[in-house]
């Protein structure tokens, strides 16, 4: 199915979870926060929330700034 | 040591609240964070690169510090981008203490408080600690005080000019009008612009330019922890009066030759 991660067109399986998808970005549960068509999954859901296709989502962290 | 500045429920040993952006690189950042004094620094949220998603070194390095983080939300034009920013930023594990900062354009950087209000308002709401950076105006800060933010913070020039303390007057009101921290934010160019927003009573100072973009940001930065404590300390003594005419400071008795007038 196609979803969209940061503003860029993605192909992911069908049943992928935020956290299989984290996984299939390198980041695994490192230091992010996701956000799925504008709503936080929190952390805790990472792994029962299922990415559903057309969905844009968001994952963040933080570096340096002003 | 000057007394320590409470925000919200947050307490900060420094008065100088510093930026972690612009430096040249890793160690440099660390150096002039150590040599500023600051405990609370200013942190960005952005968008993963998904190229190389190994996280940011620094944030590791200030978490393990002790440093308290401060997210801002720089880059924002509308309240809804700001807000979603300080849910993803409390969601990375913070605290819900947010610096709220809405601009208006891309060229003065000035903040939309309009927008600002707006996002300020939903975000006490949910419970963040919000420290809106805004205009000088007092109506705003007060109306931003109202409103429950924890601090407020007017731009003394514009993001990143190193123009100073363009208004110390309406600083000196918005001091009269809210009893919230004052957090001077931006327009800081070197240290007596530091120490002059400090001795104006306001209660702290946010730079991130005038170190970072300084020929030794490491000397800069002592230079502002400096400046910052001195222009309390000022404060705090009570300066004297402005004077047209000269007062001598030597007795006036006992001078030796003749006299004058």
């Amino acid at each position: 199915m196609r979803i969209e991660v940061n503003g860029e067109a993605r192909e992911i399986a069908p049943d992928t979870s935020v956290l299989g998808l984290l996984q299939v970005l390198g980041v695994g549960d490192g230091p992010v926060a996701v956000e799925r068509n504008h709503e936080i999954v929190p952390r805790a859901a990472h792994a029962t929330t299922l990415v559903h296709d057309g969905d844009k989502l968001e994952v963040v962290h933080f570096v340096g700034g002003g | 040591m000057t007394e320590a500045l409470h925000i919200g429920s947050f307490v900060l040993r420094s008065r100088l609240i510093v930026g972690t952006g612009k430096y040249k690189n890793l160690e440099e950042t660390k150096a002039a964070l150590e040599a500023s004094g600051a405990d609370m620094v200013t942190v960005a949220v952005r968008r993963l690169d998904m190229s190389t998603p190994g996280g940011d070194s620094l944030i590791g390095y200030l978490k393990q510090k002790g440093y308290t983080l401060l997210p801002n939300t720089a880059g924002c034009y509308t309240a809804e981008d700001a807000v979603r920013t300080c849910r993803l930023a409390r969601e990375l594990g913070m605290s819900g203490l947010v610096k709220v900062e809405v601009l208006g354009d891309p060229k003065t950087l000035f903040p939309d408080v309009v927008q600002t209000l707006e996002a300020a308002a939903t975000l006490v709401k949910e419970g963040f600690t919000v420290l809106p950076y805004t205009t000088d105006d007092p109506i705003t800060a007060k109306k931003l005080e109202d409103i429950g933010c924890a601090a407020v913070m007017p731009l003394a020039a514009p993001i990143g000019s190193g123009l100073g303390i363009r208004n110390p007057y309406n600083l000196e009101i918005i001091r009269n009008t809210v009893s919230v921290p004052i957090i001077v934010d931006a327009g800081v160019g070197t240290a007596s612009d530091a120490a002059i927003a400090m001795e104006l009573g306001c209660d702290g100072v946010l730079m991130n330019t005038a170190i970072a973009g300084a020929r030794e940001p490491v000397r800069m930065a002592r230079a502002m922890r400096l400046a910052v404590e001195a222009g309390r300390e000022a404060f705090l003594a009570g300066r004297i009066e402005r004077r047209l005419y000269a007062t001598a400071s030597s007795p006036l008795a006992g001078v030796i030759g003749s006299k004058v007038g």
